[in-house]
């Protein structure tokens, strides 16, 4: 087998440029005064970083970067290149730290979309609980018609909460629903309207058309509305919360973001890759399903938490 | 999406392109674009890890097969590799003991357990057992409600669970009930938990201990990323599961959970969701599954294909005619042959990675079944000389022609079109390749 031969004299001259490259790294750094710092810390780094979805691609650019800062002499040790590390990942996501306030003209709309069961609903449960905390009127609005008990399931979180809540039957018109609980909301002086909808993937134009119709019917009711679509995003999806956010961009126009199951061991890396494709802030993270588990979205504290 | 990554495996064809075999020192390279298409498919880090490990293993020890090129033979390993680890054991359920059987469904919130349990029941029935829902989730708003509606969509049972009751107890009182009223098969809708929630853990298992079910099934969503180990590990550690559930895979997720889950549990993929409504559950096939998660459509379809119906020595005549710019009609008429014996260009062209996009492109140049039979008449009215040198194709051959063949000269001339343009695709086909031209496009090969 002749082949033999050349694989190993391959794998010979692999392994020796790899201790070249090695050592003279080593002794670039050793030149500036500065530690030396393993190749592996660098792998450990981007391995975690993949290990929390910010994907393979964009965690190699992270690393560039630390690796060209390094080289520059301006980070000294180990320690110095992971707090870099989280440091620039702050930095990334800090420009989307803008929390949802509510404000005149009310009704202020939000209506909540995204992908089968991310957080949808527990979310409106969560959001309608802390603007009524801030003292707003809240109505909740039953515009998921088609999963079996989603409108029980609301309605169980309005009276937790204590909101108005408007329904229409099961398998009704969700825009219909919508322009109903817009027009009750203004004749009872509602500050905000918190809209479900049915959880759909983001690859059935259909269903998409039909997202795209509510929010063009909100905004024909109440001009200016829906002041906020907010687009649930779960963290324990990889990759494909990208294609997600980039097509209910496309056919709602989402202004923000919400980042739920961030309690379980997925890190929700991903939205680093989604906030480079769509401009929305994000602006809560789910931490649990009662009530109370809704957070402002912090930068630091997401890249803290990342690896 | 689709075209990204088929592009991806472009590159890699393209590094083991024109060598002569697989070597240590060819391999890296597609082997990098490999573990990278595989990350972009949501396989967990150290599972691509383990795997292109195997797949480097096996395929510097293949033998050389002579009518495969080294990228088609390296494709075909990593997608033989990749749909052996996830296949192999029965994938039904385990009915087979006496009724009734309890089947526990387990998984992280929303991943898809009430409706996964409607559609096993409803699966069931059709296979003429009397499945009964159980509804244990007690904790979601209306968890209880969502199977009942579920179960009344479909005109199945629905145990009547007290909403104030230990889920423990609930399942228990349900098999109870459900022996003494013939039902043979009780689907247990547990509610969703994280993995790292000891005391809901803790209750899976005393249910599991409780009624000792058949079968325990992760619910797992398919666009679920890296974490879909460690949540896999960790119900497995607890409850040793029989089998997975795959949901939502009727979106454009690359779904590389599947391999990370079985990587790590060893369980079975047991079937797959679809959709939204009940009937939207299909069993789980590892070789669709592998072609899913590497994002190469039907590549091997094409592989094997060309491997039938392309012999090496024509495809390399058929090289040099091109070379020499002596592509005739004669060899178009051959060309069209083999495309019929191997299904339709568009199809075909469907399947070479990265033509995705330029398919758009070609339509026309596509014939139908049809057509194809017409313009095989066609060429077949023209004498030899006239297939050789279609330059001497006046008005009056033509006409000739036409008449023969039974069509119209308006057929002939866009015959002669078509040919004209495939001459063109072919040229630039074979430019766009590497030095050794045609021969690497798989229908030439
Ligand atoms: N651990 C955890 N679970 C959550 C969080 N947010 C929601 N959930 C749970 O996730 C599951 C799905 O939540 P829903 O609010 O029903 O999701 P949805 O998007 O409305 O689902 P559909 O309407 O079916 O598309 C439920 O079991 C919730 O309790 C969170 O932040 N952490
Ligand atoms: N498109 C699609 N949606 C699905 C599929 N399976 C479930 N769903 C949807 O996913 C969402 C969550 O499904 P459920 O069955 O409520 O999930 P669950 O695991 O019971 O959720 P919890 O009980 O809250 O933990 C619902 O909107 C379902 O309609 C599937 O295969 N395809
Ligand atoms: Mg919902
Ligand atoms: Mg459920």
């Amino acid at each position: 087998m002749n082949g033999q031969g050349g694989s190993f004299f391959s794998r010979l001259k692999a392994g020796l440029s790899k201790t070249r490259e090695l050592l003279f790294m080593n002794v670039e750094a050793i030149a500036r005064g500065i530690g030396p710092i393993d190749e592996n810390v660098l792998s450990e780094l981007e391995e975690a970083l993949i290990l929390a979805d910010t994907g393979a691609e964009l965690s190699h650019e992270y690393v560039e970067a630390l690796r060209a800062k390094w080289r520059r002499g301006e980070l000294s040790d180990v320690e110095a290149l992971r707090s870099e590390l989280r440091r620039m990942v702050a930095e990334t996501l800090r420009p989307r730290m803008a929390p949802l306030d509510v404000r005149p003209p009310y009704p202020f709309v939000v209506l909540v979309v995204g992908v089968n069961g991310v957080g949808k609903t527990t979310t409106i449960g969560k959001i309608a609980h802390c603007f009524k905390g801030e003292g707003h009127p809240v109505l909740l609005a039953a515009g998921d018609t088609f999963r079996a008990a989603a409108i029980e399931q609301l309605k169980v979180w309005a009276d937790r909460v204590g909101t108005d809540f408007v329904r229409h039957k099961e398998g009704s018109d969700s825009s219909a629903v919508a322009f109903d609980a817009l027009r009750a909301a203004t004749a009872r002086g509602t500050h905000v309207v918190l809209i479900d909808t049915a959880g759909r993937l983001h690859t059935k134009s259909h269903l998409m058309e039909e997202m795209r119709k509510v929010v063009r019917v909100i905004g024909r009711e109440i001009p200016g509305a829906p002041h906020e679509v907010l687009l649930v995003l779960d963290a324990t999806n990889g990759r494909n919360a990208i294609a997600q956010a980039k097509t209910f961009q496309e056919f709602t126009g989402v202004t923000g973001l919400a980042l739920t199951k961030l309690d379980g061991t997925a890190k929700g890396g991903v939205v680093l890759s989604v906030t480079r494709e769509i401009d929305a802030p994000i602006r809560f993270i789910g931490v649990g399903e009662s009530v109370d588990d809704l957070r402002p979205f912090d930068a630091g504290a997401f890249a803290e938490a990342l690896f | 999406m689709f075209e990204n990554l088929t592009e991806k495996f472009q590159g890699v064809l393209k590094t083991l392109r024109g060598q002569g075999r697989i070597s240590e020192g060819n391999i890296e390279a597609a082997l990098r674009e490999v573990r990278l298409a595989l990350l972009e498919a949501d396989v967990n880090y150290n599972v691509v890890k383990e795997f292109t490990a195997a797949v480097k293993e096996k395929a510097l020890g293949a033998e050389v097969l002579a009518s495969l090129s080294p990228d088609q033979h390296f494709i075909k390993i990593v997608h033989g590799e990749m749909a052996r680890m996830m296949g192999g054991e029965a994938r039904e359920l385990n009915l087979a003991r006496r009724p009734p059987v309890p089947v526990m469904l387990v998984g992280l919130q929303g991943s898809g357990k009430t409706t996964s349990c409607g559609k096993l029941a409803l699966f069931l029935q059709k296979k003429k057992r009397s499945p009964f829902l159980v509804p244990a989730d007690v904790y979601r708003p209306a968890a209880i409600e969502q199977l009942k509606v579920l179960g009344g969509q479909i005109g199945i049972p629905v145990y009547d669970s007290d909403p104030g009751a230990d889920p423990v107890d609930i399942c228990r009182e349900a098999v109870k009930f459900a022996d003494l009223s013939g039902y043979d098969t009780v689907l247990l809708d547990t509610a969703g938990r994280l993995h790292i929630d000891e005391e809901l853990m803790e209750e899976l298992r005393r249910i599991k201990e409780a009624v000792d079910p058949g079968d325990i099934l992760l619910v797992a969503d398919a666009m679920t990323g890296q974490d879909a180990v460690n949540v896999a590990r960790a119900f497995h550690q607890k409850l040793s599961l029989t089998g997975v559930v795959l949901t939502k895979m009727d979106g454009d997720a690359r779904g590389g959970a599947a391999l990370s889950i079985r990587a790590v549990t060893g369980a079975p993929l047991k079937f797959v969701g679809v959709g939204e409504k009940l009937d939207a559950l299909e069993p789980f096939f590892p070789d669709r599954m592998a072609s899913r998660i590497l994002g190469m459509g039907d590549i091997l379809t094409l592989v094997e294909k060309a491997q039938d119906t392309i012999d090496e020595k024509q495809a390399r005549e058929l090289e040099r005619k091109l070379r020499k710019s002596q592509f005739t009609l004669e060899d178009f008429r051959e060309q069209l042959l083999r495309l019929r014996k191997m299904g339709s260009m568009e199809d075909l062209l469907g399947m070479i990675p990265g033509m995705g996009g330029k398919l758009k492109e070609m339509k026309g140049a596509a014939p139908d079944e049809g057509e194809l039979k017409r313009t095989l008449a066609i060429i077949d009215s023209m004498t030899r000389e006239e297939r050789r040198n279609v330059k001497i194709l006046n008005g009056s051959r033509r006409k000739r022609i036409a008449l023969g063949s039974g069509t119209s000269v308006q057929e002939v001339n866009r015959l002669l079109k078509n040919f004209q343009q495939a001459e063109g695709m072919i040229k630039r086909f074979s430019q766009a390749g590497t030095r050794k031209g045609a021969r690497n496009l798989p229908f030439f090969r």
